[in-house]
């Protein structure tokens, strides 16, 4: 899995055409796990790459199709909860099938879901997407808690694991952190390549001047829907991992507070560019183990709510916006300089 | 037949705890464009003022009185300290209102705790009533299904019969025109927020002392509203109220004859109504 990651990286540096500090990058992440102990391999590395991936799938649709969906969270859930269902888990209600079936299965109706979930949101725009996605979601939930036929109500399912393959137990915490990081280091280049292909390129038209594009022929609500269902599987990616780590999914799993966490996390990154999710869920994810030495431990959510609040009101475009500025500030020689061009 | 009245009664007066809650949300909505996710917050933090109200004071009114007065207050605040300054950046203020909402759900849990809290109504309000075909039902649900009538009328005669109202409506209509017209609209603006704020708080201490208020009945309540007004269209009072009662009625019925899937009818309502009229049933397009 090294190999893989570390020969692939390159090829899609060149296709995509990186530079070298994305490489230096990219390699930090492959030695990261060598230097650091395996609560910082894990419950750290691997929780940032696979919750970022989820908020990837949120970035993907807000930053280039204007869809502000808050059901990514509802979607990665749902592919975590097929895990359990279809495959094999501690209380024997699964259908136990192997996990070779398991897996696409899962991908498979998380992507269905979303695909769905895009059917229905799609005839309304803006903030009424917000509201209907938001709905979906905690209507998901509250479904999740009531149903004991399929989803095990409240308790939910435990034991859920990867597969041991070719001799390794991709639980344990190496295996597992080079297993996220290629599921992001993929989804974070199918993000950036399909951005750029003619389906992204009209799917940012879209977002610009959805009237003008339908005017033009283009099937606006068919993008629309096809980038839900392309957001689903990065969601339904991120959402397998999630529950192979925490080894249990319940409808705690998909509350509204991890479905509100899904955007802080895009939107403290920002939703500019692929790389936002994972900045914002480094910096969630840090706060939350570290934030016990700020403040008292059961007060974390008022601390990511202030933080949330502060980069909302003074960076709309969140921690890549703030960089962005500081990047312009210092190019125009400082504060004079950047005055002085306001002025003129 | 028992459980069949039954269970329409409790529609019933579900429904008009959500006719009063997602009231002041679409308001809100329909005037200043702005989708206030903390509308559920308020509907808790009023219960939870009115609560402690009405345990200092010994007086159940006291407490609805504080529920709505302390909720008007901080409409009011967030309206003149957030929402001005962001006017017409929607996707701000939304992302705005959920941190809002984020903070003020850990700021309760750290006051109040997780505690389950119970309103002790007047004497007169307590025990149970008898009727024909349900035999007994509780008296104070009928006083809120009731109430929530006087308040929909009383709201429907504001926004139609008065000056204000008329102001308010114009300004769902055309915010430039009226603003061009010569009118102050921030006051309105201000006016409505702290209306439907109010109503949220009011809500919250009437509908915990039918239910009971704990932590998550934010949640609960936003939902409720959500659905509601995405059924009975952004903005509209009159939808608000057809809204509510589909949803309530739903809800109890789904609970009392499928009880693992009652969230799911409430789900298809909202989709059927989208598929044919993704304004909502009174709602004007957009």
């Amino acid at each position: 899995m090294t190999a893989l990651a570390s020969s692939s990286a390159p090829s899609l540096a060149l296709r995509l055409g990186l530079k070298p500090r994305h490489l230096v990058v990219a390699a930090l992440l492959v030695i990261y796990p060598l230097l650091a102990s395996p609560f910082w391999t894990v419950q750290i590395g691997a929780q940032i790459l696979f919750l970022g991936v989820i908020a990837l799938s949120l970035m993907f649709l807000a930053g280039y199709g204007g869809i502000v969906s808050l059901s990514q969270m509802t979607v990665a859930g749902c592919a975590g909860y097929m895990i359990a269902v279809i495959g094999t888990n501690s209380y024997n209600l699964g259908l136990g099938w192997p996990w070779w079936a398991t897996i696409p299965a899962a991908i498979v109706i998380g992507t269905i879901f979303a695909v769905l979930i895009g059917i229905i949101s799609v005839r309304t725009g803006g903030i009424y997407t917000i509201m209907i996605t938001l709905a979906i979601g905690v209507a998901f939930f509250y479904f999740t808690r009531q149903n004991y036929a399929i989803f095990n109500g409240h308790s939910g399912f435990a034991g859920l694991q990867p597969p041991v393959l070719f001799g390794v137990s991709w639980r344990d915490p190496l295996p597992f952190y080079y297993l996220s990081l290629a599921i992001a280091a993929l989804s974070y280049a199918a993000v950036l390549y399909v951005s750029r292909s003619t389906f992204g390129i009209s799917l940012q038209a879209i977002r610009d001047n959805a009237r003008r594009m339908n005017a033009l022929g283009f099937n606006v609500n068919l993008h629309r829907v096809v980038a839900h269902g392309f957001a689903g599987i990065l969601a339904s990616l991120g959402g397998i991992l999630y529950v192979w780590l925490n080894g249990r999914v319940s409808p705690g799993t998909i509350d509204i507070g991890p479905v509100i966490n899904i955007l802080v996390i895009a939107v403290l990154g920002g939703l500019r560019h692929p790389i936002g999710p994972f900045i914002g869920a480094a910096l969630f994810v840090l706060l939350r183990n570290f934030a016990i030495d700020l403040i008292d431990p059961e007060r974390f959510n008022t601390l990511i709510g202030l933080t949330f609040l502060i980069i909302v009101l003074i960076s709309p475009d969140g921690l890549l916006g703030l960089w962005e500025k500081a990047r312009g500030w210092v190019r125009s020689g400082g504060a004079a300089a950047g005055w002085r061009q306001k002025q003129g | 037949m028992r459980l069949f009245l039954l269970t329409i009664m409790n529609g019933l007066t579900l429904a008009a705890l959500y006719f009063l809650v997602a009231s002041g949300f679409t308001l809100v909505f329909g005037l200043m464009r702005n989708v206030n996710l903390a509308h559920g917050s308020l509907y808790l933090l009023g219960a939870y003022i009115g609560y402690d109200t009405a345990d200092a004071t010994g007086s159940w009114f006291l407490g609805v009185a504080a529920g709505f007065l302390s909720m008007s207050v901080v409409g009011l605040l967030l309206q003149i300290g957030v929402f001005r300054h962001m006017v017409g950046q929607e996707l701000r203020q939304t992302l705005v209102t959920i941190g809002i909402s984020i903070v003020l759900a850990d700021l309760m849990l750290a006051i109040w705790g997780g505690k389950t809290y119970q309103f002790d109504p007047p004497d007169w309000l307590y025990g149970a009533i008898r009727l024909p075909l349900v035999r007994a039902y509780p008296i104070y649900r009928l006083a809120l299904l009731g109430a929530s009538i006087v308040i929909g009328i009383a709201l429907w005669l504001f926004l139609n019969r008065t000056r204000i109202g008329m102001m308010i409506r114009a300004g769902v209509d055309d915010r430039a025109m009226l603003s061009a017209s010569g009118v102050n609209t921030q006051r309105i603006f201000a006016i409505t927020f702290a209306l439907g704020a109010g109503l949220a708080g009011f809500a919250g201490v009437v509908g915990g002392t039918a239910l009971s208020i704990a932590p998550g009945e934010d949640v609960r309540y936003l939902l409720a509203s959500l659905v509601v007004v995405i059924v009975g269209g952004m903005g509209s009072v009159t939808g608000a109220a057809i809204g509510a009662l589909l949803i309530g009625l739903a809800e109890q019925l789904g609970l009392a004859y499928s009880p693992t899937y009652g969230v799911v009818y409430t789900f298809l309502i909202m989709v059927a109504v989208l598929a044919i009229r993704p304004q909502g049933i009174l709602g004007r397009p957009a």
